[in-house]
Formats: C-alpha cells, sequence, structure tokens
C-alpha cells in the first residue's frame, strides 16, 4: 500500500456515507443545541444571554422546583435499575450458566421477551394490570394473602415513580442477564476447576472466583443503565403522560424536556429552555460516562485468558 | 461424590427461581392476550381463565378494525424500519470496511469520532434536529425518521461490524487483488457475503428500538399519514382507554408481530449478545 502515494479515494468513498449521516443527523444537532442554550427568543428575533439560561434553570424558583425535582425523581429512578435489575440479572445469569442445566435456552428467550416489547405496550398492559377497575392485582394478592397491600400504586405520588421503575426493571432485566451469562460463559474451565480442586464449589466459587471475573461486565451494565436511565422517557409518558403525573411525582428529565420544549395546555414550548435542559442531561451523561471510563474502569483488572 | 449428592437439590432451586421469574416475565403478556379474545363482562369477571365458547368474542378487534388505520401504521413502521435498517448496514458496513482494512491518517479518530454515539443518546439533539427538518420541510414525512434512525444506528453497527470485519482473512482479500478486483469488489463480492451472520445480529439490535420508537415519531412524524405503529397504537390507546376490548386487542395486535420475528430470529440475538458482550 505504500508504494502508492497517490490519494486512496476508495476509503473516502467508504467513509464519507456514514460520516455524513452521522455528522449531519446527530454530531452537528448536538452541538447547535447546545449552542441554542445561549440564545433567548426576543420579539425580533435571539440575543445571546451567555450562561443566563442555566441561571434561570438552577437558581429561579419557577424553573428550578421542577428541574431538582426530575433530577431526584431520576436519580431514584436509576438508584432502583442499579439495586433491583442488576442483581436480579446477575442471579439469573448465574442460574443459567450452570452446566447441565436443562431448558436454559428456554429461560432465555422467554426471559427476554418483554425486554422486545415496546414502551407503549409494556406502559399500558401494566396500567391495566394495576388497576383497581380490573382487579387482577387484587385478585393476585388475595391469593397469597396478601391484598391487604394493594393500592393504586400508579396513582398514589408515594408510591407511582418506584412502581414504574419496578415496570422498567421488569421490562430490562433481559439485557444485564445476558450480558453477565455470556461474561459468565467466557470464564475458562481451567479457572474452574483448580477453584474445584481446592474445595471452592457452589455459591463460595461464585462469590470468591466468578464474580471477581465479571466486574467488568457488571461495569459496562451499570453504564448502559446509567445512560438508558438519564435519557428515558416513553415509559412515563405512556403511562402518566406529558404531566407526569400525580403531580409531578414522576417527572424526569426525559419528560421535563418534552414539556417545556413542546409547551403543554396553556404554557407555550420553549426551545432555547429545552436546548437548556438538553445541555444540562449532556452534561449528566458525560459526567457519568467520563467517571465509568476514567475512575472505575481504569481501576477494574482485566484478565486476559 | 458431594458434588453427587448436593446436585439435584441445587438444581431444582434453579429451576424454581427461573420459572418464577419467567412466569413474572410472560404473565403480563399472556393476560392481555388471553383477554383480548374474551367478551367485556367476561375479562372482568375471570380475567385469568382462557376464552370458553361463552366468553370467546372478537368485539376488539373489530372496533380496532373499524377504527384505526393500523395498516397503514404498520406499513409507515415497516417502510421506516426496512429502509434505516438499509442504510444503517450498508453505511455502516462500508465506514466499517475502510476502518478495518486500510491504514491511514486519522483511521483510529475517526473510529472515536463514530463510537461516541453509542454513549450519547441523540435524543439529546432533538431541539436542533427539529428545527433543521421544519427548515428542509421534511417534518411530517418518514424520510426524516428514516434519516434520524439511520444515523441512530451507525455508531454501533460500524462498532461491532469493525470488529468482525479484522478477522476477514488478507489471503483472500489479496488473492482478489491480484485478480484485479477493484476495492469495490472486493467489499460487495468477498468480504460481504463473509461478514453476513454479524450483519444478521446488527440487524437485530438496530431494528428493536427503531420499531418501539416513540419519541421521535411523536415529535417528528405526528401527522396522520406519517403515524408509526408505536405512535399509532399509543394515540388509539389513549383515545379509547375506557373500552377495554378494543384496548387489549390492540395491544395484542402490537405483540404479536414482534412476537414472531423475535421467536423466529431468537437465536441469533441471543447469540449476538453472547458474542459480542466478551470483549
Amino acid at each position: 500500500m505504500a508504494r502508492r502515494p497517490a490519494i486512496r479515494w476508495h476509503i473516502a468513498v467508504f467513509l464519507a456515507p456514514a460520516v455524513l449521516v452521522y455528522s449531519a443527523i446527530m454530531i452537528l444537532p448536538l452541538f447547535s443545541t447546545l449552542n441554542l442554550s445561549l440564545f433567548t427568543a426576543t420579539d425580533g428575533g435571539t440575543a445571546f444571554v451567555g450562561l443566563q439560561n442555566f441561571r434561570t434553570l438552577f437558581g429561579d424558583p419557577r424553573w428550578s422546583s421542577a428541574f431538582w425535582n426530575a433530577l431526584g425523581n431520576n436519580l431514584w429512578f436509576f438508584a432502583v435499575h442499579m439495586l433491583v435489575q442488576n442483581p436480579i440479572g446477575i442471579l439469573l445469569a448465574a442460574l443459567l450458566s450452570q452446566p447441565a442445566l436443562r431448558f436454559s435456552a428456554f429461560y432465555r428467550t422467554a426471559i427476554f421477551i418483554p425486554t422486545i416489547l415496546s414502551f407503549v405496550v409494556v406502559g399500558f398492559i401494566w396500567k391495566l394490570i394495576l388497576s383497581p377497575l380490573w382487579g387482577i392485582a387484587p385478585d393476585l394478592l388475595d391469593m397469597v394473602g396478601l391484598k391487604s397491600l394493594f393500592a393504586p400504586w400508579l396513582g398514589r405520588e408515594e408510591y407511582a415513580l418506584t412502581t414504574l421503575a419496578l415496570i422498567s426493571v421488569w421490562q430490562f432485566v433481559g439485557i444485564p442477564m445476558m450480558l453477565i451469562y455470556a461474561a459468565l460463559l467466557s470464564i475458562p474451565d481451567d479457572i474452574i476447576e483448580a477453584a474445584e480442586m481446592d474445595g471452592i464449589t457452589g455459591w463460595s466459587q461464585f462469590w470468591r472466583i466468578k464474580l471477581p471475573l465479571i466486574l467488568p461486565a457488571i461495569g459496562i451494565i451499570s453504564i448502559l443503565t446509567f445512560v438508558g436511565n438519564f435519557n428515558a422517557f416513553d415509559l412515563i409518558y405512556v403511562s402518566q403522560g406529558a404531566l407526569a403525573g400525580p403531580n409531578f411525582a414522576t417527572d424526569i428529565l426525559g419528560t421535563f424536556l418534552y414539556r417545556t420544549f413542546f409547551g403543554f395546555q396553556l404554557q407555550l414550548g420553549d426551545p432555547h429552555m429545552g436546548a437548556t435542559i438538553a445541555t444540562a442531561m449532556f452534561g449528566i451523561i458525560l459526567i457519568g460516562v467520563c467517571s465509568y471510563l476514567f475512575l472505575i474502569q481504569r481501576r477494574l483488572r482485566r484478565y486476559q485468558f | 461424590m458431594s458434588r453427587t449428592r448436593h446436585f439435584p437439590a441445587r438444581a431444582f432451586a434453579a429451576h424454581a427461581v427461573l420459572i418464577v421469574w419467567t412466569l413474572i416475565a410472560l404473565f403480563p403478556v399472556f393476560v392481555t392476550v388471553v383477554n383480548s379474545f374474551k367478551s367485556k363482562r367476561a375479562i372482568f369477571t375471570q380475567p385469568l381463565a382462557l376464552p370458553g365458547p361463552e366468553t370467546f368474542d372478537l368485539v376488539g378487534y373489530q372496533t380496532v378494525a373499524a377504527q384505526g388505520d393500523f395498516v397503514a401504521y404498520f406499513q409507515n413502521s415497516l417502510v421506516v424500519t426496512c429502509l434505516s435498517l438499509f442504510f444503517v448496514l450498508l453505511f455502516g458496513a462500508m465506514a466499517a470496511f475502510a476502518l478495518s482494512e486500510y491504514r491511514f491518517r486519522g483511521n483510529m479518530l475517526m473510529g472515536l469520532y463514530l463510537a461516541l454515539g453509542i454513549m450519547i443518546p441523540i435524543r439529546l439533539g432533538t431541539v436542533a434536529i427539529l428545527q433543521m427538518m421544519v427548515a428542509t420541510g421534511l417534518v411530517n414525512t418518514l424520510a426524516a425518521l428514516i434519516l434520524v434512525y439511520t444515523a441512530q444506528g451507525l455508531p454501533l453497527a460500524v462498532f461491532i461490524l469493525s470488529e468482525f470485519m479484522r478477522s476477514v482473512s488478507d489471503d483472500l482479500k489479496n488473492a482478489g487483488r491480484i485478480d484485479g478486483l477493484s476495492e469495490y469488489r472486493i467489499f460487495f463480492q468477498l468480504v460481504l457475503p463473509l461478514v453476513r451472520p454479524a450483519m444478521a445480529t446488527v440487524a437485530v439490535f438496530t431494528m428493536i428500538p427503531i420499531w418501539n420508537d416513540l419519541w421521535f415519531p411523536l415529535i417528528l412524524a405526528p401527522s396522520e399519514a406519517t403515524k408509526t405503529i408505536t405512535l399509532g397504537s399509543q394515540v388509539f390507546l389513549g383515545q379509547f382507554v375506557s373500552n377495554w376490548n378494543a384496548v387489549l386487542a390492540a395491544l395484542s395486535l402490537a405483540i404479536l408481530p414482534v412476537l414472531v420475528l423475535y421467536l423466529i430470529f431468537s437465536r441469533q440475538l441471543i447469540r449476538g449478545i453472547t458474542a459480542g458482550a466478551v470483549k
């Protein structure tokens, strides 16, 4: 190759379509959204206001209470995923990866089914099931003698967000399960055999040998969950509407962005404040991804097999 | 010795946990589909029973057929998903080939640039994307959705495909070059057929989020003529919220095509996840 100094046009031809579409539809709008957040609408056009929009978003009580509420809710939404979804995913993967387990392909296929459904379907199905009108949820609780625990969870301010987070966990638990399962399968047999020689089997083998080896996979799942959660919108919009009721108890950054950008009821949409919220979300995701890459991933020792 | 003795108990416990979660995963879907075939009375009096000769009723499906334009929505979704998928695979494979096959200045940087989009969601640029689509007159066209989904799918496609293309043997490509094939023919005739399994994996990964997306259809193409099935069923469900037969039928209709496709391709999908994740 090196003996041909001429420009190799075919490289450009191969790269051009992907780079053009990606730059024009993804990168450019992303930066122009960041840029829009520095302007505000005036009578005749737009005016540069620097960081004023951010000062409004974080400090002006009309905006900041909604913003901090959405951010707090989003953090709780993420926490529920980390505390429920990922441990269940790891448990299911550990069980599935046992050698000689029968029907494991069936379990894998079945447990992954909710993940392929759309939020519209998932949100509505659960709305129906949890609805006090239909009575499936109270009937099921009655079977195990816990009927007194039933409440219209989606309609109560104190339960609604956690309920939605758990619905989302139900839908997406298949992803950590699959990724951890793959990581467990990639552990070489020699290591497992050596552990068994030393008498380390069963759960202690899992805790002491396998878990340290799959930590990188758990790290990747955590960051995927983080990005997915701080970008979530559909489930809340479908089941609680753009107002993220009751009384904004389920409002997260995605629904807050949608409302601000498009307006709702009597409030007009505001592209500049919308862009400001999108920029804040961008910052949060960037902080999350960078702290993962620089703080966590570097400390995780990679085992080369 | 001790292993064989403990094995049945452990296997039993494992099956118990897995069966419980499988039931939790499938139960909501099962309840929805089963009740969509029942009369309104039966939905409320015996929600957990299978439809019998007395309770069987297709009134929900009749309402959906009479009210919603589901065939048109379905077509829109199909057009958007297929075309986006085609462009993601074609452009993604071309770029992946360039990055994995040739050494040129900026190769590494270009790879990183294209990989950025894996972590940063395209939704954050929505405000500017909408302004751009308004300026170019693409609002309420399927083309707007196809462009956005192509851009959204490319980063992951380039990333996965270039990993696979590195494993295609150099001898084969060099033999092609000696035979006088152009670089384009080497790509289309030698390399593409060899990475077909990886293309299938990328296709499944790209397809699901596009088919299920609500955000961009809602913002870029909410008109009646361009509604996708996801947005169409969301609007329908909102309007018919108190007509339980119609809601359950619409939900079942939204589930079934995806479920059938999934059961056909599940082996591919699962193999794709388990192969890509180890890296």
